[in-house]
């Protein structure tokens, strides 16, 4: 830790003598990384970041992009919209002209303000917006930026996905809500809700709970009253320790609900949950490492090697996929500059571990596969990978092909002229 | 029932452990009228020394190390901090425990970094210990309250029936007196210091592996613990007593209850224009508001009795 807290005052002084010179400087990219890196989330914050240092690394060791090396620059934003856009203004004055984000929509939302009102004004300084996973519908439809790119399957997608699951299961009677209150965890209820009520209006929704985002410490008096609920199916969109320490409280108190998630293989869930989990606890992702196919393997393999001391696993391959899609389109255009490369990036097809992954261009949100999968013992075969060295690992319980998660959008944003 | 018989045992253990970080608080004040801005930052490093001694030596020993650690760093803080302030006034002392607090969690973030250390249950109160008709109650939050009720039945012998417990009585009311009389007057306070340091601690080191360990713990009950003692009245040790268990029961019941604004109008028959912009009031949940009650009860019993639930000094 300190020594990672060095590392970012070194970057910190090294970008401020570059700011010195001309704004983009020479032979390098820089990307800069915007996240909770301390507070109640900044074990998550630090995955993403690992996830973005093993892409730039392998992007270096081919020679970088256009003979340039990409350079990562951290930022800690403590998961505040108000402190992210302080550290944009920084980014900025740094000269840095590529930023990554995931982790908190309401961060995504103000950041992508910021960001739309500084390009507009100062357009020879435009910054682009690599977001991996912020899943915030809003960011690709109402309040959608020319500049904002989304590298993860947004809610209402994955809830698509998870709900034609959820259709096939007989057994779920009563299903209960349990979100962070924030954009993203109301999406999730919202979502459900409707899509539920479309595809199984047998089913009955018994509760809806919100709570707040990251400082609730006991969820046991939640549980309790899912337990008094009856309810044999929970949704939760939460994330980080809010999703830890609700899986925790649940197996605690004896609850037998199969649970529904969108980060349960995030960090910290699965060695909570342990043997309790297996069979109950479900999540809906763009990848998880037992997806299959000799590219996975390598790629987890590849990760474990890279960071041994680690407990997480390769996860994000939203991160991967936006620096091959960037370092693409770079190179198509021929120049760094996110002026040219944003409409190179529009339209742009790659073909990933997953399958293929293309980024849409009118609302700038990537179209891919996305897995339903179960937590289960890892037994070498179609549970090859445990997640976290627990012994437990996701099997695929279904593959919902990139055209099926398809979704009209609402989005119309200004196309920079020329 | 089912419902109601587990809430209640859930807010009782929370409410003792509150009390646990209440009572150091509300002691310490009473005694030198300083309002201990670090306190929760003791229950902090109860939790992370706890954490640490448990990595070499398991958990029992943790559990009576890491709060006389915490004592000793308490009466170190009292000795040769708060002792040299004190002549500047109150609000020397008061600025320094505030600065303090702020000095502990940098300290705490160069040492375990940021993120939340993996502190943890042991195995051996790993399993639930009985079932309330099919819910399953752990035999951790059964420990967490033994351990409480433990240290007040203790605190309530050695401040009622011991010697130093009496010279520490006289002390809050005449310490001039005391001191008169021969005994060591900053001594006592020293160690009420240390001891109220020591309860944080312990409550640290129990409530630490129940939720989270990560510096944020001290920010996050710090509030509550403030609300608990302005709430059951500044120095009182029963007071603190009933609103710990007054708080931890809002808190946990709150949770329950999906009425809103919105119903109750709803059930006296007003109708509300739902194009109002006032809509997004009417419709927020007791659920959701639950994080707010507690200071809203704080407000309340400031504006009706100020002295608290069982305070004796007004203003």
């Amino acid at each position: 830790m300190v020594k990672s807290r060095l590392r970012a005052a070194l970057v910190g002084a090294m970008a401020a003598l570059a700011f010195a010179g001309p704004a983009a400087a020479q032979g390098v990219v820089k990307i800069a990384y915007l996240e909770g890196l301390s507070g109640p989330f900044g074990n998550v914050g630090e995955v993403g970041l690992r996830h973005l240092q093993f892409a730039a690394e392998r992007i270096n060791e081919k020679g970088g992009v256009l003979g340039q090396k990409i350079e990562v620059v951290p930022f800690d934003t403590k998961t505040s919209p108000q402190e992210a856009q302080l550290v944009f203004k920084q980014l900025v004055d740094q000269g840095i002209r590529y930023m990554m984000q995931g982790n908190g929509s309401a961060v995504a939302l103000a950041l992508s303000e910021a960001m739309g009102k500084h390009n507009a004004r100062n357009p020879e300084q435009t910054v682009l917006y690599m977001n991996y996973g912020a899943v915030d519908p809003a960011l690709t439809n109402d309040k959608c930026n020319f500049y904002h790119f989304r590298f993860d399957a947004d809610v209402d997608m994955k809830m698509q996905a998870l709900t034609n699951y959820m259709a096939t299961q007989k057994n779920i009677a009563k299903v209960y809500l349990i979100n962070q209150d924030y954009s993203f965890g109301q999406s999730v209820a919202k979502a459900a809700r409707a899509m539920l009520n479309q595809k199984r209006p047998d089913v009955q929704i018994v509760g809806d709970d919100l709570h707040p985002l990251g400082k609730v410490k006991d969820f046991a008096p939640y549980v309790a009253k899912i337990k008094a609920s009856g309810a044999d199916a929970v949704v939760t969109g939460n994330w980080g320790n809010d999703v830890a320490l609700l899986i925790k409280a649940a197996k605690d108190a004896g609850l037998t609900a199969d649970f529904y998630t969108y980060y349960a293989g995030g960090l910290g869930t699965p060695p909570v949950i342990g043997e309790a989990g297996v069979g109950h606890l479900k999540q809906v992702t763009v990848f998880h490492s037992n997806i299959g196919g000799s590219g996975t393997v390598a790629n987890v393999e590849a990760y474990r090697k890279r960071f041994p001391d680690s407990k997480d696993d390769f996860y994000w391959t939203s991160i991967i996929n936006a620096m091959t899609m960037l370092t693409m389109a770079m190179e198509k255009v021929k120049s760094t500059d996110p002026v040219k490369v944003a409409p190179a990036l529009e339209g742009i097809k790659i073909d990933t571990i997953t399958g293929e992954v293309t980024m849409r261009a009118d609302n700038h949100q990537a179209v891919q596969p996305i897995f339903v999968s179960t937590f289960s013992k890892a037994n070498g075969k179609d549970v090859k990978f445990d997640v976290e060295r627990t012994g437990f690992g996701f099997r695929t319980d279904a593959r919902i092909e990139a055209k099926d998660t398809v979704l009209p959008t609402t989005c119309k944003f200004q196309r920079p002229k020329g | 029932m089912e419902f109601f018989l587990v809430t209640l045992l859930n807010s009782l253990s929370y409410g003792l452990l509150l009390f646990m970080l209440s009572s150091g608080l509300t002691l310490i004040f009473s005694m030198m009228g300083v309002l201990n801005f670090a306190h929760a930052s003791f229950y902090m490093l109860g939790a992370y020394f706890a954490y640490q001694t448990s990595t070499y030596v398991g958990f029992w020993p943790a559990l009576v190390i890491a709060p006389l650690v915490v004592a000793g760093l308490g009466a170190i803080t009292e000795r040769y901090g708060l002792r040299t302030v004190h002549k500047y006034g109150h609000v020397a002392e008061l600025l320094f425990t505030f600065g303090l607090a702020y000095i502990i969690e940098e300290v705490v973030h160069l040492i375990w970094g940021r993120a939340p250390v993996p502190y943890r249950i042991p195995e051996i109160l790993d399993f639930s210990a009985f079932s309330i008709f099919s819910t399953q109650y752990p035999a951790y939050r059964v420990f967490m309250m033994l351990i409480s009720v433990a240290m007040l039945v203790a605190l309530y012998l050695v401040l009622t029936r011991t010697r130093i417990g009496m010279i520490i009585q006289a002390s809050l009311s005449h310490p001039d007196m005391v001191q008169a009389l021969g005994h060591n007057v900053p001594t006592v306070f020293m160690l009420v210091f240390a001891g109220g340091a020591a309860l944080a601690g312990l409550a640290g080191v129990i409530g630490g592996n129940a939720f989270v360990t990560e510096p944020g713990m001290a920010v996050s009950v710090g509030t509550i613990v403030f609300v608990v003692v302005v709430f059951g009245g500044m120095g009182s040790l029963a007071g603190a007593f009933i609103a710990s268990l007054i708080i931890g029961a809002v808190q946990t019941f709150s949770v329950a209850f999906d009425y809103s604004l919105l119903s109750l109008f709803g059930t006296i028959g007003i109708k509300v224009n739902t194009e109002s912009g006032w809509m997004e009031l009417w419709k927020v949940t007791i659920a959701q508001a639950a994080p707010v009650l507690p200071y809203l009860l704080m407000v309340a019993m400031l504006i009706v009795r100020p002295k608290g639930l069982m305070g004796t000094r007004e203003g």
